[in-house]
């Protein structure tokens, strides 16, 4: 094995450094009354109805529509979904059959910008049917209600996606793509082998709303339909979202729409805050005091790890969403930087196992790390594959993770849990950061200090001898 | 100098460490037959009563008031309207039985909560009878993503622990899993802390921890299996494994554990108490997992091995 550099060190101290700082400080921009947000910070971090409280939603069915238990279920279902597409992965919906009401509540705090309740309420409180019919956008009734007759519907489709399109001006447009099951398949073919003849159209419909009304130009026999007039991708994203979740079987109206205090009371987010600052500093001391240099090195890796994990929360990675933080989630939190901590310990251990057969100090900080390798892996895999049943098995269906379960849970609906999508989301970022930075980084930083002259003294590594 | 490690011979008290986990497991059956186990209004429905007030209302008073009438454990939580006007309002939810909750018992805990608070202008504003958000298809989704679980990790255990006949050590890993997740309800149960999201919390931590804590052990004995004379007996090989890691299972229970008290002290420095209900358990769990890996899982290995007949170190790998 090669020498360790001795620059290593400062390359990977300064690394997670500035990477910690970035996600406790974020980086906003702000010109004029317009802020815009380049790297979310911790003020970033949505947290759940358990320590910060949220808004409590009661809502009736339009038009005192007297439900039945199944729709009423059935919608409570549909709710859950959009919750969970929305990205709030904390929310509590109650319903009551005997007034009809459905109870809604998710986490949410007076003051943040980058969510709007309301317009989060009236999104899940929305029908959402799809329907394709013959016509266009005038076939309506005095009421609005779309006449055509109906050529599909929600329950035709699949899956929805996001995709793009060439346009004429030679760019390229947002499209939602539609797989579509066998039934709707031949329906599909039926009609636009029909339309195509005389080149009628389709209207696309989302509740009273036509979307989009394209002329059938030829015979689509392949189930795939795609839905274009979305301005942006995120549009497109919305109904793809809105099309998997499925309708409800009524409108909802809101009939309360309060806050509501955290479950676990007041000052509980105070409360963990402060006994996470307490536990970290009273770790760090003990584990300096066991290991010393790599115990020093440990609490480095050990906040990049919890900096790398509250910056998976926060929306830091552009290719994850934020999600919401619960007590499940800080579990997941704890589990993994206990997991760092015992990974540190196992190599510390080794080490010193080393050192005290005589080995002398490169040689035995390399097979040090080498023999811990094998039981942190064991011990952090497990821990993976418990994370990803449970982020298949309660996330929501279009991810992959429950594509790959599927065959599992198949007999289940979508019944979406966000609480334990979120610890496993949590614990897995967390193990996966304990690799690159309780195996990769305090090996890279340890090595690169030991050829330092004044680190090279075993009592350093916990050895008998210097 | 090199130290000499002082091997303890754990499995010597083989029988000892049995009877202890089965007292435990057998103090967290009786504490449910006899407390009975609360089960959260997520998790099990219950009623949602919503009360528009003015001025301040102490809720842990209220909590104490609630709970003596309807004697469940209830949970107050306060807010205010949106839109138009800002009137105050408080939600006190609790799981019951169905039709436990009758018009009188209702009528009894407004008026006496409007007796208490006199000038707070207390009133009733909706009661909703409420299914609950996670029912039972949620707990068959658990069970089954349980099972998968289990037969994932024996299956990876068998495939990666070959040395030392993996499929067995699969099956111990998992039976000390189990021994650890009933510690940690047994302590819900006991404490008389209600199974909410809390509690899904606690068993997917331990779940987590027991597992990576009983691979550590193993991971030594696949090494040593590797590394000692064929003649030596499975005991020993067992012994001096967990001997090894003595020092790395103290100081990593000292962390964690250490960690959970802080929590639960400055929990009720605070005063929420809510807290508790995830830190103490966890505690519990936490210590069943570092002593489960030592004195469960390894010693269920060792007798079934001896059982298949493979006493010394050189029979493990190999069948005859």
């Amino acid at each position: 094995m090669k020498k360790g550099n001795k620059a290593v060190f400062f390359i990977v101290f300064a690394v997670i450094l500035a990477f910690a700082a970035s996600t406790v400080v974020g980086l906003d921009y702000q010109y004029g009354d317009i802020s815009t947000t380049y790297i979310h910070g911790l003020d970033d971090i949505r947290l759940g109805i358990d320590i910060q409280g949220g808004v409590d939603v009661t809502f009736e069915p339009e038009n005192d529509i007297d439900a039945t238990e199944q729709q009423l279920a059935a919608a409570t279902e549909v709710i859950k979904l959009r919750l969970a597409t929305l990205n709030i992965n904390d929310s509590e919906v109650y319903s009551d059959a005997n007034s009809n009401r459905i109870i809604v509540r998710f986490p949410w705090q007076a003051g943040e910008e980058n969510f709007d309740p309301e317009a989060a309420v009236d999104e899940l409180g929305e029908t959402a049917v799809l329907t394709f019919r013959y016509g266009n956008q005038s076939d309506v009734d005095e009421e609005g209600n779309p006449t055509g007759e109906i050529i599909l519907q929600g329950s035709d489709v699949a899956e929805a996606g996001t995709g793009q399109q060439p346009n004429d001006m030679g760019g390229a447009d947002w499209v939602v793509t539609l797989k579509l099951t066998d039934e709707g398949k031949q329906a599909f073919a039926d009609a636009t082998t029909e339309l195509a003849t005389e080149k009628g159209t389709i209207a696309i419909w989302m509740d009273n709303y036509c979307i989009s009304a394209p002329t059938v130009s030829s015979a689509i026999i392949d189930g795939s339909a795609v839905i274009t007039g979305s301005k942006t991708y995120e549009e497109a994203k919305a109904l793809a979202d809105k099309i998997n979740s499925g309708a409800l079987p009524f409108k909802l109206t809101t009939s309360s729409f309060k806050t509501i205090s955290p479950t676990l009371g007041s000052g509980a987010l105070r409360a963990m805050v402060l006994s996470g600052i307490i536990a970290f500093a009273l770790i760090a001391v003990y584990m300096i005091f066991l290991y010393r240099l790599p115990g020093a090195v440990a609490v480095i890796t050990l906040s990049g790890q919890i900096a790398g994990t509250l910056a998976a929360i926060t929306g830091w990675f552009g290719f994850m969403d934020s999600s919401t933080l619960t007590i499940p989630g800080i579990a997941g939190i704890i589990l993994a930087v206990g997991m760092g901590v015992d990974a540190n310990i196992i190599t510390g251990e080794r080490i010193k196992e080393e050192l005290n057969r005589g080995k002398n100090l490169q040689a035995a900080l390399r097979s040090g790390y080498q023999r811990a390798l094998s039981a942190i892996v064991d011990g952090n895999i497990t821990t993976i594959i418990v994370a990803i049943i449970l982020m298949g098995a309660f996330g929501v269906p279009t991810s992959a993770f429950a594509k790959l379960l599927r065959p599992l849970f198949f007999a289940f609906g979508a019944s979406t849990e966000g609480v334990i999508y979120s610890f496993g989301y949590t614990l897995m970022v967390g193990v996966l950061l304990n690799f690159l930075m309780g195996v990769l980084a305090s090996r890279l930083m340890v090595m690169s200090l030991s050829n330092f002259k004044i680190f090279q003294n075993k009592k350093l590594y916990g050895g008998d001898k210097a | 100098m090199s130290k000499q490690l002082k091997i303890r011979k754990f499995t010597e008290h083989m029988h000892i460490y049995l009877i202890i986990s089965a007292i435990m497991i057998l103090c967290a059956i009786a504490g449910s037959l006899i407390f009975g186990v609360e089960v959260a209004i997520e998790f099990k429905g219950g009623t949602i009563l919503s009360y528009s007030y003015t001025g301040d209302v102490d809720t842990g008073e209220v909590e104490t008031l609630a709970k003596g009438i309807l004697n469940t454990p209830v949970t107050i939580q306060t807010g205010e309207a949106l839109g138009e006007g800002s009137e105050k309002s408080m939600t006190i939810s609790f799981s019951c039985e169905e039709g436990s909750f009758t018009a009188e018992i209702q009528g009894q805990l407004t008026s006496s909560l409007q007796g208490k608070y006199p000038d707070n202008k207390l009133e009733l504003l909706e009661s909703n009878d409420v299914t609950p958000t996670s029912g039972r298809q949620f707990f068959y989704k658990c069970l089954v993503a349980a099972l998968a679980a289990s037969v994932i990790l024996i299956i990876y255990i068998a495939l990666r622990f070959k040395r030392i006949s993996g499929w067995s050590a699969g099956v111990c890993a998992i039976l000390a899993l189990l021994h650890d997740l009933i510690a940690a309800y047994g302590t819900f149960v006991i404490a008389g802390f209600e199974i909410n999201s809390n509690f899904m919390a606690v068993l997917l931590t331990i779940l987590g921890y027991s597992v990576n804590n009983t691979m550590v052990i193993y991971d030594r004995i696949r090494e040593n299996q590797k590394l000692m004379d064929k003649k030596t007996s499975v005991r020993e090989l067992v012994n001096t494994s967990i001997s090894q890691t003595l020092t790395r299972s103290i100081r990593t229970s000292v962390t964690t554990i250490s960690a959970m008290l802080i929590i639960s002290i400055v929990a009720v420095i605070m005063n929420v108490n809510s807290i508790l209900s995830f830190s103490i358990p966890l505690t519990v769990g936490l210590i069943s997992g570092t002593y489960s890996s030592m004195c469960i899982a390894p010693m269920i290995w060792v007798w079934w091995t001896e059982r298949q007949g493979k006493k010394t170190v050189g029979n493990l790998q190999k069948k005859k």
